[in-house]
């Protein structure tokens, strides 16, 4: 939106290039001695995860971006628009941003609706629907209430859903789900899946959990007491030596199914989702014939086979073709980017294994799949 | 009959006295209460200080330097005859400005609290939602502050029913123009009235008791703070 700034330069399109220095000064947390320095480029599209320690300054570059936080030095330029530069710096409220801190913040003197047309009256352009965005984080029954009778995973559900309604460029998501206990987060994870499913924009993400770094991010930035110390594709990431041990564990993918069978005696269900069928699980016994359920498979679950000659302990095993395969110079492990059907897989391959499979491209092979989390 | 002509007079005078100050006040203090919860200027104690100054000084002082000030000699005494407006002392116009001078703290205080207890989050959520300054001040913070407002115009508008010592330096006694209730009671007693003195100051008394008990009534459960430290001022 011209509004906004100037178009800089072309190759910035489809880029968020930050580049800032920070000294937050009024943060009662901040010692003094904190400063912020990152100067990345991230994609300009899909969900980047800003993940790292408390205190590592992940707060503090939204806020940046946000324009909440004053920027020392720096350069903001989002998809082609500049945000700040030396000459000028655009006040918050004409960047065109959602924004959902951490505790839910609504207005207190505004009904639900009341808070969600506040941001409807202020949006830039109408691609966001109230009457869209209400069904679709499941706020009809909540419109007429006062924030102070919802529960924490509501209030923050009208929090995103506001965020949204403002049709931003860019959206940035302060821990939403860090003040919520863990069943309230499994009922507002959905909600952020289905955003990232759809989201025309990009989303910066910030979190210290590692499930929500592998259910929602496509691209990852690791920060270390204020400076960046991971930033790449999560496709990639597996293969890398530097990534924190914690999320190479949890690398995975979340399969989207539907009940079709349920077996009490050994208390498995059959799912059948895009790819095919899996063998799941369900300890709690919970899952009904016909019901939809999400699957959670990790990389290092995953293992890869040529033929399906040879008998083996594992139940599950699809037949997958060859997608990519990301190896980094002096890593152990490789991943591959599988295909099953039409949905995606991830496979955490040791390199001797690459070779001993000579694994290209295109290739048609088993994939098979030791474990399958059973998601709520 | 309880009330004499001339008692009717002096509330009627009153509460217009009271109603014109306590919209000025408002209008005056929005911006200063403000400044006072936001800025990080040094100039914000010696202000604090200059509008508490009322709480703690005896209305004489106050209403004797106003008379200078606004006499024909003083700096705005000069300004106003020159602008065609005449002397003030002693007339209503005089005591408006008296007045609000007087109950400034009554109406900065409980707005300051209030603006300072908001904190800054509403307003930066309401600058994410593209809501510019003017946006978030009467979308946002004014609402939020509605109890503070309603406290702030109720302390005003009584402490103004009450005032006596800068209205009688500075606007005398005149009937129908500057003799308010307060003055009119001082009147009878000097004149050894009680029986009239009685049913006015009683009126007082019923009456600044209500305005209290819904100023107590209007406060949120939570925000019994709000008005206790407003009634720091009391």
């Amino acid at each position: 939106m011209s509004q906004y700034a100037s178009r800089s330069s072309h190759s910035l399109e489809n880029t968020l290039r930050l580049k800032l220095l920070a000294i937050p000064g009024v943060d009662p947390k901040a010692d003094g001695s904190f400063v912020l320095d990152i100067d990345v480029c991230l994609p300009g599209r899909g969900v980047t995860a800003i993940y790292g320690a408390s205190g590592s300054g992940k707060t503090t570059l939204l806020r940046c971006i946000a324009g909440l936080e004053s920027v020392a030095v720096g350069e903001l330029t989002i998809n082609g628009d500049t945000w700040h530069n030396r000459q000028h710096s655009l006040p918050p409220h004409q960047r065109p941003i959602g924004y959902v801190f951490q505790e839910a913040s609504l207005f207190q003197h505004l009904t639900v609706e009341g808070n969600l047309r506040f941001a409807e009256k202020r949006a830039h352009g109408n691609e966001m629907q109230f009457d869209d965005i209400v069904p679709m984080m499941s706020l009809q029954s909540l419109l007429g209430r006062n924030p102070d009778q919802l529960s924490g995973g509501e209030r923050q559900r009208v929090a995103i859903a506001r965020a949204l309604l403002i049709n931003p460029n860019l959206l940035l998501l302060d821990e939403p789900l860090a003040a919520l206990d863990p069943k309230r987060r499994q009922d507002v994870l959905p909600y952020l899946e289905r955003i990232h499913r759809n989201a025309g924009f990009p989303v910066l993400y910030v979190t210290h959990s590692i499930e929500e770094v592998t259910r929602l991010a496509d691209f990852l930035l690791v920060l270390e007491q204020g400076r960046v110390s991971v930033a790449g594709e999560m496709i990639e990431m597996l293969s890398r030596s530097d990534l924190p041990l914690e999320i190479e564990e949890e690398m995975g993918v979340v399969l989207e199914g539907q009940i079709l069978s349920r077996e009490p005696r050994w208390q498995l269900i059959t799912v059948s989702f895009a790819g095919g069928e899996l063998q799941v699980r369900d300890r709690a016994g919970l899952g009904a014939v016909g019901e939809s359920v999400r699957l959670r498979v990790l990389a290092r679950d995953v293992s890869l086979a040529l033929d399906t000659q040879s008998r083996s302990s594992i139940l599950n095993r699809l037949s997958a073709t060859v997608v990519m395969i990301n190896q980094q110079p002096a890593a152990a492990m490789a991943t591959v980017k599988l295909s099953v059907g039409g949905s995606l897989l991830l496979a955490s391959v040791a390199i001797p294994s690459v070779d001993e499979l000579s694994l290209r491209v295109g290739q048609q092979l088993i994939a098979q799949i030791k474990s399958v989390t059973l998601l709520h | 009959m309880t009330f004499s002509e001339a008692d009717w007079l002096a509330i009627a005078l009153t509460l217009q006295l009271a109603s014109i100050s306590t919209i000025l006040l408002l209008i005056l203090s929005t911006p200063l209460a403000w400044w006072l919860a936001t800025s990080r200027s040094g100039w914000r104690g010696p202000v604090a200080a200059v509008v508490a100054l009322p709480l703690v000084l005896p209305p004489t002082v106050l209403g004797f330097y106003l008379l200078i000030i606004l006499g024909p000699q003083g700096l705005i005494g000069q300004l106003t005859v020159a602008l065609g407006l005449g002397s003030l002392p002693f007339t209503f116009q005089g005591l408006v400005v008296g007045s609000v001078l007087y109950s400034l703290p009554f109406v900065v205080q409980p707005l300051h609290n209030t603006f300072a207890s908001l904190g800054t989050r509403p307003l930066e959520m309401a600058a994410t939602l593209h809501a510019g300054p003017w946006d978030r001040f009467f979308n946002v913070v004014l609402p939020l502050s509605r109890h503070g407002f309603i406290t702030a115009s109720v302390l005003g508008f009584a402490h103004t029913v009450g005032e006596f010592g800068v209205v009688l330096m500075i606007g005398g006694n005149i009937p129908g123009e500057t003799r308010v209730v307060s003055v009119q009671i001082y009147d009878y007693v000097e004149a050894l009235n009680f029986q009239q003195a009685h049913w006015l100051s009683g009126a007082l008394v019923i009456f600044s008791f209500l305005v209290l008990l819904i100023v107590y009534w209007l406060q949120p459960r939570q925000g019994m703070g709000t008005f206790a430290m407003g009634s720091r001022v009391l």
